[in-house]
């Protein structure tokens, strides 16, 4: 079985989550498109460790999930707060910068 | 597969087949997340491509990541993301229609173009060298060269990234605080309020939703006596919410039969 | 070389004055003249105390210098405040305190009347002060600090009753044709500064030897404007007969006594500059030569008393100039003709100013006649500064313009011979229109208006007068008198020797008189034989109407330099209306051009940004893909 295979796994992941991001209009959708792609990023870091033999991209896959988390938590919190007031969780109703 | 740029030099056949296996899953999931309509059904599908990256992981000879890819993905991320369904509205679902003009045909050849890049580029891409395989890195257990590389090497790093958590726990209780504005009602106001209002109607209490028989949830008005539906049954958020049912299909004397759940 | 503490109170008393009048408001109205007055006449015993102390010194130690203050000190330039009193500076301390003096008590009662008298005084103090600063700064820089004070001066006097939109128009006029001569001597200023690095007199007169004539040149040239700028001299004369618009004491001490005469100073300073600088003299000369005729020319058209009087001092000092352009053989002669033309035509103006006091401010000629019998001290007066400006022996103007004359003559050649024809002429024309003035105003019969009552003078204004009339006659023979003025003032320039001479000194008297003489008696054939019409005749030669036009003076000023400047203004308005404000605007559109087109893509929408993050990140990709 070649690695190589998982990274190829991991460009199709990342590629869904883009287009997630994109395409659908809920926040907490497009949220989870965005740890989507921060999971395929850490599963290309797994595969270059092993590829290597190094712990290293174990290492930062470590800290791209703890940094994942953070995100993870400010995010929902400035969606529960935008949908307190706006009584919505699509990303378009969210475009006051235009006015 | 000698050809091929990256190969590992043990081919472990249980890892090909599992990798065959849960591979067209992870994608399939993947996919899924992005075309159902209903938030709650993502984040359902989404957990299962977390789990499914987690036995990568394993496979991979992570098993720290791989057990902290599920207890902190599939536990605790994936926990919030649901929870805050459940405030936002569990039942709400999004319309698939595009609303921005062209956005879509744009970012499905925008994607295209980018992941067949990144695959071709991957498919091109040379090591020079064969690959190592974690075998001699993880000699003393994987955990342990983990946690030697983290409180050495990365140990400025880990600080700062305990910091950013710290942070990120305080901001989203910052942003959570809701200001009062206006003072709240002492026992005495309330019950002031039951007894001395405009009627004692409600002196015993609301009532409570969903004594119909078929339909016992807290979406579903309870009926009055008259055979009406009780408006104020339903808590005051989910009307606020719009997932409240119409009543119509319970009232007496319009009993249908074939009526079935509305959602 | 001599120091002293006292030149300071020269200029300081006056200043002290002025100050004074100025801020003291209308709280000093009613002591303000007699405190100008007295500030005015301290100057003058100053001056005569100064004199009395130089005539006890050695010719070597008589210049006294006083440093006052270290004023710019950059790097190897430095010029300090300070004043320089020598030979040449006392004669016009002397001229100036003694002269202003008598005006402001002159003045005293002419203004008697006018309600702002103390302002009057205050600007007559601050003249005396700029001026007395002029003569005595030791620097270019100084020297120039007082010509624009002089040039402040003048401006706020000419316009003093500015009620008047002529008279404000007047003093706007004189100023801005000062400021062109001032341009000259700031680039005279600055050329010495560049090319010999000092601005004092004493720093460049040393440097003068190895400086290269073509910068001397500059220089020359560049003083040269400044003279004719001040000194209402061609081509900027045309703002002195308009300056008349002033109060006559005005006119008087500054446009007659003084101010007027600061080219002459300036030239005669300077002379170390344009003997070494031939072409710079040789103009000089030719300006000063122009200016005579020209001046003479505008004097026999003119019915105004004071414009015919105005021209009068713009040809005579054209003779003054002339002979600051013949060189060291001239400077004295200047001087000399400057001193007495300070006497005799200050009280001609007196007398003008004493007959405009009597006849309700009348200055028409053509409506004078017969005011001997009714103002006797002003014909007399008159009459005196009138024989003095023709040059007849013994009075002050034989002494000085014969002197002048008789240079020209020895100039030398061609130039010789023409300089000497042209100040001849020059003294026939002046005979016929000053003899003009003293018939239309003082004899024949009366044409006055219905409401005249013709009157003598208060004392106060025909004191001042006497004393001028008494300076008239005998100043020219007590300067002359064993070459005084001529030896007093030898230390200052270099000399060169002897010179040949064309014509006997004799001669040239004779020459002189006998063109006086044919210019009295055509303006008797003319004015005194025939009725003179109380209104001026229209139907007069071509020659007479561009004379009245003094010589098409503002018309020329106008047609070469102020409407091609109003054209250039207007395109440079143009220009920066459509060129650069264009410019301006159009950087401005284009901004908000692209800005509007790229508006589109800041919809608002997370998603658009994030599909545009995409395609980058796809085209990123791509770039990646072709590179390896």
């Amino acid at each position: 079985m070649d690695a190589a295979n998982y990274l190829y796994l991991s460009a199709l992941l990342f590629t869904i989550g883009a287009v997630g991001v994109v395409v659908r209009r809920n926040a907490i959708v497009v949220f989870m498109c965005i740890e989507l792609m921060l999971n395929a990023a850490n599963l290309a870091f797994v595969t270059f460790s092993r590829i290597n033999g190094d712990l290293n991209g174990q290492v930062v896959a470590f800290f791209t999930m703890v940094v994942a988390a953070c995100e993870v938590v400010v995010g929902l919190a400035i969606i529960v707060t935008i949908y307190r007031s706006r009584r919505s969780a699509s990303v378009d109703d969210a475009s006051l910068l235009k006015r | 597969m000698v050809d091929l740029a990256i190969s590992v030099g043990t081919t472990q056949n249980p890892e090909a087949i599992l990798f065959w296996v849960l591979a067209p899953l992870t994608v399939a999931a993947a996919l899924g997340m992005l075309l159902v309509k209903k938030a709650v059904h993502s984040a359902i599908l989404m957990a299962s491509v977390m789990i499914n990256l987690a036995i990568f992981y394993i496979a991979q000879n992570a098993l720290f990541l791989g057990i902290v890819q599920i207890v902190v993905y599939t536990g605790a991320v994936m926990m919030l993301f649901l929870f805050i369904l459940m405030l936002v509205g569990v039942d709400s679902s999004d319309s698939l229609t595009e609303t921005i003009t062209g956005l879509r045909p744009i970012a499905i050849v925008a994607s295209v173009g980018f992941g067949g890049l990144l695959i071709s580029l991957i498919g091109r891409a040379t090591l020079g060298r064969s690959a190592v395989g974690l075998s001699e890195a993880n000699m003393n257990g994987n955990v342990k060269g983990l946690a030697s590389l983290l409180f050495s090497t990365y140990v400025w790093p880990f600080e700062v990234v305990s910091a950013l958590l710290i942070t990120a726990a305080l901001g989203a209780m910052v942003l959570a605080h809701h200001q009062r504005i206006q003072t709240r009602p002492t026992q005495r106001e309330m019950s002031t309020a039951r007894f001395r209002g405009e009627s004692l109607a409600n002196a015993a209490g609301l009532p409570g939703p969903g004594v119909y028989a078929r339909h016992n949830a807290v979406d579903v008005p309870a009926l009055l006596p008259d055979g009406t539906p009780a408006a104020n049954s339903i808590n005051a958020t989910l009307k606020a919410r719009g997932d409240m049912l119409t009543s119509g299909s319970f009232e007496l004397g319009k009993v249908d039969t074939s009526a079935e759940e509305e959602k | 070389m001599t120091t002293s503490n006292s030149l300071v109170y020269l200029i300081a008393l006056p200043l002290l004055g002025a100050t004074i009048l100025l801020l003291a408001g209308r709280r000093a109205d009613k002591w303000g003249h007699i405190l100008g007055t007295l500030m005015s006449a301290s100057s003058f015993g100053v001056g005569l105390y100064q004199l009395s102390q130089m005539l006890g010194r050695s010719n070597e130690a008589r210049p006294v210098t006083q440093k006052l203050f270290e004023w710019i000190s950059v790097g190897t330039f430095n010029v300090d405040a300070g004043l320089l009193l020598d030979q040449l500076s006392i004669c016009f301390v002397l001229l100036i305190t003694g002269v202003g003096t008598l005006i402001h008590i002159y003045s005293i009662s002419y203004m008697s009347h006018d309600h702002d008298r103390r302002r009057f005084f205050a600007y007559l103090n601050l003249f005396i002060a700029a001026m007395l600063l002029l003569v005595l700064g030791n620097s270019y820089l100084n020297l120039y600090v007082g010509w624009e004070g002089v040039g402040l001066a003048s401006y706020l006097l000419i316009g003093f009753w500015n009620q008047k939109p002529a008279y404000a128009t007047a003093s706007k006029k004189a100023f801005v044709m000062n400021r062109i001569g001032d341009m000259g001597l700031s680039f005279a200023i600055m050329i010495a500064f560049a090319t010999i690095g000092t601005v004092s007199f004493e720093g460049i007169k040393e440097h003068a030897h190895h400086t290269s004539t073509g910068a001397l040149t500059a220089i020359g040239i560049m003083l040269l404007v400044a003279a004719t700028g001040k000194s209402a001299q061609f081509p900027l004369q045309a703002w002195l007969g308009d300056a008349m618009a002033g109060p006559t004491p005005v006119s008087a001490l500054i446009h007659a006594a003084t101010m007027v005469i600061a080219g002459v100073y300036l030239i005669t300073r300077s002379n170390f500059i344009f003997d070494a600088a031939p072409t710079a003299q040789l103009l000089v000369v030719i300006v000063g030569a122009i200016t005579l005729l020209f001046g003479a020319l505008i004097g026999t058209a003119k019915d105004d008393i004071k414009k015919a009087l105005a021209a009068s001092t713009m040809s005579q000092i054209g003779y003054m100039i002339l002979g600051a352009g013949l060189g060291p053989v001239g400077y004295a002669f200047a001087i000399m003709h400057l001193l007495t033309h300070g006497f005799f035509k200050a009280g001609m103006f007196l007398g003008a100013g004493s007959v405009m006091h009597g006849m309700n401010d009348e200055v028409n000629m053509r409506k004078y006649g017969a005011l001997r019998k009714f103002m006797p001290i002003t014909f007399v007066t008159f009459g005196l500064g009138y024989l003095a400006i023709l040059g007849v022996p013994p009075f002050a103007g034989f002494y000085s313009k014969d002197m002048i004359i008789e240079t020209a003559f020895n100039s030398g050649g061609t130039k010789g011979i023409i300089l000497g024809v042209v100040t001849l002429l020059g003294a026939g024309i002046t005979a016929f229109y000053m003899t003009r003035v003293m018939i239309l105003t003082f004899t024949g019969k009366s044409r006055w208006d219905a409401e005249a009552h013709p009157h003598e003078s208060p004392i106060l204004m025909w004191l001042p007068m006497a004393i001028l009339a008494v300076g008239s006659v005998s100043s020219g023979f007590l300067l002359s008198r064993g070459d005084a003025l001529v030896n007093w003032l030898a230390p200052l320039f270099e000399q060169h020797g002897e010179h040949e001479e064309l014509l006997a000194p004799i001669v040239v008297s004779g020459l002189a008189l006998a063109m006086v003489a044919i210019g009295v008696v055509v303006a008797f054939l003319k004015y005194s034989r025939q009725e003179v019409a109380a209104v001026a005749p229209e139907n007069v030669s071509v020659f007479t109407k561009i004379a009245r036009q003094d010589l098409m003076q503002d018309s020329f000023n106008e047609a070469v330099f102020m409407r091609p400047g109003q054209l250039l203004t207007s395109a440079l308005v143009k220009t920066d209306e459509h060129v650069i404000d264009g410019a301006v605007r159009g950087v401005a559109q284009l901004a908000l051009g692209s800005g509007s087109v790229l508006r589109g893509v800041q919809s608002g929408f997370v998603r658009s940004y994030a599909a545009l993050i995409l395609i980058g990140a796809a085209l990123l990709i791509a770039a990646i893909w072709v590179v390896i």
